[in-house]
């Protein structure tokens, strides 16, 4: 599904990401862990087109039969092809409803022209309405459809990051990229987001990679998980794996 | 049900207007009927502006450069031949242009093309530009345009104008095409391509994470934009009969940016009630120019005393209510119209 190949990218002196490779199957729920400034959002941010590499490359392959080059693609184009992101510090249109914030999710599949739109032809129309049937509907899945017509600012904390789900899944991803999704969240709420993910994961046809903080979470979910240490791969497993890896543990807790 | 209501009431509002309209153009005297002239005018100036500044969240000030374009394109097409010989004196009229003679409506259009045209041109390399540095481009282009316009004088007779333009504009024509920029805005921005242009003012980072090509949106949004000032300059011409490029300055732009501003970003409604309210209160507080006798102290005329009236209203309201005079109705709906 997508293969990250000895990926490097550089601050002008700062390398926040050095060497990287990886590789995540179709279906798997991979997880990204790493100490504060490991250089894991960087990751993301170059998979999604954010930054440029400075060298490696990175291969998506949604189908088995198509291999894209994501490095050099814009964001909207990565997206086009099936990536899509969830941000850390939550980046959701806040002036807009919460109803209006998923539907925009919707907009890069849209094959009507702009003129079409504004004359509302039956094309458009037919159209418009699945999109906002699927965004009521995805809205359902998370539970904020009575409060659809709310400020997306307005919304609780954990709700915010849901609802940066719903849009995600809006633009039909197969590769969802969820940043830190249970930050700031208590016990329950975190239970519930996993079952959430794997709920999506399975209804949605997802594969799934992952940065969070929360170990439970990440030890629970995640089939595979790449551990990141200034910006270097330290260890790579499964999570009992990971659990007992020697490495991983001196990375989290400092060597005595 | 409440669909349906909302339909009768557009409708009853559009009847009232147009009855309104009918009255004052048949008993009002010419001054204020060219009153009603420009506030329709400003409202199609007003929207243009407020979809490229409010809705898409570009900063651009280039707005009377695509109204100069739009004046003179509708000047130079619609103006009698004889007329253009006497006009152009100095130097004679290119000739391809020489015998044109077009009628209002194709003469409108042709204004609001090339205005876009000329907004795709421009938009091109300076809408990657952000906030500030948008700004300042947007405003040397206006300008470039008008010095253009003023050493080009065998297109558009430079310094000495365009006089004896056709007065084609009534209030039919202006406030028909103030009607039809609402339509085109108002669906525009219930569309879908209406709400990537919301969320590229919200965040572009995340917008352009959802695939929305921030580039071909932007340039999208400001050649609307660039087309309806187009037009609207084309009414100017037509409503004035002369023109000339200092009529183009900044100083109209920032007209249309108090409309935007006190209207409220991104706001239709609050848009047209101050275009209206904007162009009679630039009329009614003329008398703030003239010499006045306030008893203790004597005030000598100084040309241009109302525009502090509304710079001191622009600071207010950005002080205190810096969304606009017009807020947002709550818990208005995003709904899908059922044809």
């Amino acid at each position: 599904m997508l293969r990250i190949e000895n990926l490097v990218m550089r601050f002008g002196g700062v390398v926040a990401c050095n060497d990287f490779s990886a590789e995540i199957k179709k279906g798997q729920i991979v997880g990204l862990i790493g100490p504060n400034g490991a250089g894991k959002t960087t990751i993301f941010n170059v998979v999604t087109g954010v930054y440029k590499p400075t060298s490696g490359q990175i291969l998506f392959n949604p189908t088995g039969d198509q291999q894209h080059r994501l490095t050099g693609l814009s964001p909207d184009k990565i997206a086009q092809l099936g990536v899509c992101r969830t941000f850390q510090n939550i980046r959701l249109f806040g002036e807009l409803t919460v109803l209006e914030n998923v539907f925009i999710g919707n907009h890069l599949r849209v094959k009507s022209d702009v003129f079409s739109t504004v004359l509302r032809l039956p094309h458009y129309a037919a159209e418009e309405k699945r999109m906002y049937e699927k965004s009521l509907y995805l809205l359902e899945k998370i539970g904020l459809q009575d409060t659809r017509n709310e400020k997306a600012t307005s919304l609780p904390y954990g709700m915010q990051r849901r609802l940066e789900i719903a849009r995600a899944l809006a633009t039909d991803p197969k590769l969802l990229l969820l940043d830190e999704p249970a930050a700031g969240m208590n016990p329950q709420e975190t239970q519930d987001l996993i079952q959430f993910i794997r709920e999506i994961k399975e209804e949605f046809d997802l594969t799934i990679f992952l940065i969070e903080h929360h170990m439970d979470v990440i030890m629970e979910i995640s089939e595979k998980i790449y551990v990141l240490d200034h910006g270097i791969l330290i260890a790579e497993g499964n999570p009992s794996e990971i659990q007992q890896n020697q490495k991983v543990v001196e990375a989290y807790l400092g060597v005595g | 049900m409440r669909e349906k209501s909302k339909t009768q009431i557009t409708l009853i509002i559009l009847v009232l207007t147009a009855l309104g309209l009918f009255l004052a153009n048949r008993y009002l005297d010419p001054y204020k009927i060219r009153i009603i002239n420009l506030s329709g005018i400003y409202v199609t100036l007003g929207l243009s502006m407020n979809l490229i500044n409010g809705m898409t969240g570009m900063f651009s000030l280039g707005h009377a450069g695509f109204m100069a374009i739009g004046a003179y394109t509708v000047g130079i097409l619609t103006m009698p031949v004889t007329m253009k010989e006497m006009n152009f004196f100095m130097q004679p009229i290119v000739p391809f242009l020489a015998n044109v003679e077009w009628g209002f409506l194709p003469a409108l259009f042709a204004a609001g093309l090339i205005a876009a045209f000329f907004g795709i041109l421009i938009g091109a390399p300076v809408l990657r530009l952000t906030d500030d540095y948008l700004a300042i481009a947007t405003l040397g282009f206006a300008e470039i345009i008008r010095v253009v316009f003023t050493n080009t004088q065998s297109l558009t007779n430079g310094a000495l104008g365009l006089k004896g333009i056709p007065n084609y504009t009534n209030i039919w024509w202006s406030w028909g095409v103030a009607l039809v920029t609402v339509w085109f805005i108002w669906f525009l921005m219930k569309g879908t391509y209406g709400k990537a242009f919301l969320a590229i003012r919200e965040d572009e980072i995340a917008a352009r994470s959802m695939g929305i090509n921030l580039f071909k949106h932007k340039v999208m949004s400001f050649a609307f934009g660039c087309f309806f000032a187009g037009v609207a300059g084309g009414l100017m011409a037509g409503m004035l009969g002369t023109i000339d490029p200092n009529m183009f300055r900044i100083t109209l732009t920032f007209n249309i940016l108090l409309i935007v501003v006190l209207g409220g970003l991104g706001q239709i409604g609050g848009t047209i009630i101050s275009a209206v309210i904007v162009t009679v209160m630039m009329e009614a507080l003329r008398f703030l120019d003239e010499a006045m006798d306030l008893g203790f102290v004597q005030i000598k005329g100084i040309p241009g005393m109302r525009m502090v009236v509304f710079s001191i209203i622009l600071i207010i309201v950005v002080i205190i209510r810096e969304k606009g005079l017009v807020r947002r109705p709550k818990g208005r709906e995003l709904t899908y119209a059922k044809n």
